[in-house]
């Protein structure tokens, strides 16, 4: 899967948690998900869940702390798929 | 005191009838929610009947953000949010007007935190998925959820308080609302309750083998207060919200005044003499509906309509004998007397709050509602008040001053007093 396939899919796993559907179209790795989307901070876990789900991984807390922006959370996607295959 | 409370906006999500139009039509012509629950009849459950809201959802995202309704699950909650921002919206308001309503408070009670979010964590904790259960279940879980969901929504900045009295709860807060104002400490309070009857809490009243099981197959007729074939309430489930108002501030603001709050009182028969823990001490009864009385400045034969709590248990008769006491009225003398609970069932800690909506629209449109399934009332009822105080049809008459009780489990009492709007 490549990186702009699971950008992609994370603006569906992000959705239900902005309001903000202008910024999340033009979502991009630099994207930051409490200042960019506006999302409230406890929701991140939240979304972790949800892109566990998706992609069918599990995402240790450790890992979970790096997410801040769309390209950290693609890069533990990618890297947790990884570790799974 | 010289300051007066007034009621301005009301909402409801009632067992017969969501929404404030489609309940006055209901309570008007004596329609009943009570519905078979085929869950009931496979748990074996005694009782097989509950009073249930018609009550969408999805309904919930005209009120909601995408955000908040997304990981919304459940229905005590969801009550509590359509009645009370109904309510809000009926008084002139705005949701997400971006203010905070520093002068407007909440006082909003339940009996039970919400049962759906109790049973994922409980399911999820049990197979050691916890790390499932995600951010949004704690908000549902606690006592305050409805409350802290409803002021969110509505922006209140003012006293914010949950709370729990079993079946006085509704009424309570109403009257704990209108203290406030009263005293001063708030121009407004949005009040109300809310109570979701799921399988779990039903069979543990089915279990005190207190409600009604004779009418499963015939479930319009199983919610029978006052009647000789009274054997148990019915349990019901929904919500009531009202938004009182300090009337200079209504009047300020060009709000629409339904009636007028003019006392009340809460008490404790402190479970001695004839009261326990799941009956009211009939001294207890009396004290609180003459301290209401009083608070409200109102002598006893000014009343012209009881709102009873009248449940359709044994205590029905108790509690007429109580009311006939404390008002001193017998016989012909005695008030019209109803109970809404014979169309929608005992709501539990929602109650009163529906019970009280009733009460403010039958002072809006001056009638009293039926007493539906009261076709044999109970001889030991009518031998303390004539059989014409206890209408089985609507009647038109002047309504000017309605006292409205409940009594709850740990034998609380509350007693409000209402009248119609005079300038």
């Amino acid at each position: 899967m490549s990186r702009q396939e699971i950008l992609e899919g994370l603006k569906s796993v992000l959705a239900p948690y902005t309001m903000d559907k202008e910024a999340l179209n033009s979502i991009n790795d630099e994207t930051e998900f409490i200042k960019d989307l506006k999302i409230n901070s406890a929701n991140l876990i939240d979304i972790i869940i949800d892109a566990e789900e998706r992609y069918e991984i599990e995402i240790d807390p450790d890992s979970a702390e790096k997410i801040h922006n769309a390209g950290s959370c693609i890069d533990i996607i990618l890297e947790k798929m990884k570790e799974k295959a | 005191m010289s300051r007066r409370v007034v009621v301005t906006g009301m909402g409801v999500v009632a067992p017969n009838g969501v929404g404030i139009p489609a309940f006055l039509h209901a309570i008007q012509n004596g329609i009943s929610g009570i519905k078979f629950i085929p869950l009931a009849r496979e748990l074996h459950f005694n009782c097989q009947v509950c009073g249930v809201p018609d009550f969408d959802f999805s309904h919930l995202k005209d009120y909601l953000s995408e955000v908040t309704f997304y990981g919304l699950k459940g229905s005590t909650i969801g009550y509590a949010i359509k009645a009370a921002a109904d309510a809000w919206i009926d008084a002139g308001n705005t949701l997400y007007d971006g203010k905070i309503h520093w002068e407007t408070g909440c006082v909003f009670g339940n009996s039970i935190a919400d049962t759906e979010a109790m049973k994922r964590i409980i399911a999820l904790v049990d197979s050691r998925q916890s790390r499932k259960l995600g951010s949004r279940m704690v908000e549902q879980l606690m006592n305050s959820g409805s409350t802290a969901y409803i002021t969110g929504l509505l922006g209140l900045g003012n006293r914010i308080i949950t709370n729990s009295s079993a079946c006085a709860t509704g009424s309570q807060a109403v009257l704990m609302g209108y203290e406030y104002i009263k005293h001063g400490m708030a121009k407004r309070m949005l009040v109300g309750s809310n109570e979701y009857i799921d399988n779990y809490i039903f069979g543990a009243f089915d279990a005190m083998r207190i409600l009604s099981r004779k009418f499963n197959d015939t479930p319009e007729k199983a919610s029978r207060p006052m009647s000789a074939t009274a054997g148990g309430f019915v349990p019901g489930s929904g919500a009531g919200a009202l938004v009182l108002e300090d009337l200079e501030f209504a009047q300020a603001r060009n709000a629409t005044i339904y009636a007028e709050v003019l006392g009340g009182a809460t008490n404790s028969g402190a479970q001695q003499g004839t009261g326990s823990m799941t009956s009211p001490n009939a001294e207890g009864v009396v004290h609180c509906i003459t301290d209401a009385l009083k608070n409200a400045n109102v002598a006893p034969e000014d009343i012209d309509l009881i709102s009873g709590h009248l449940t359709a248990t044994i205590a029905d008769k108790t509690e007429i004998e109580n009311w006939s006491e404390a008002l001193g009225r017998k016989e012909e003398n005695f008030p019209m007397t109803n109970s809404v609970k014979s169309m929608i069932g005992h709501c539990l800690s929602a109650a009163g709050s529906i019970e009280i909506v009733a009460v403010i629209l039958q002072l809006l449109h001056q009638f009293v509602h039926p007493n539906i399934n009261l076709e044999d009332p109970n001889p030991a009822i009518t031998n303390i008040a004539d059989v014409s105080c206890f209408p089985v049809k609507r009647t038109d008459r002047d309504l000017n001053i309605v006292a409205k009780a409940n009594f709850g489990f740990g034998d609380v009492n509350a007693c409000v007093i209402f009248s119609k709007y005079k300038r």
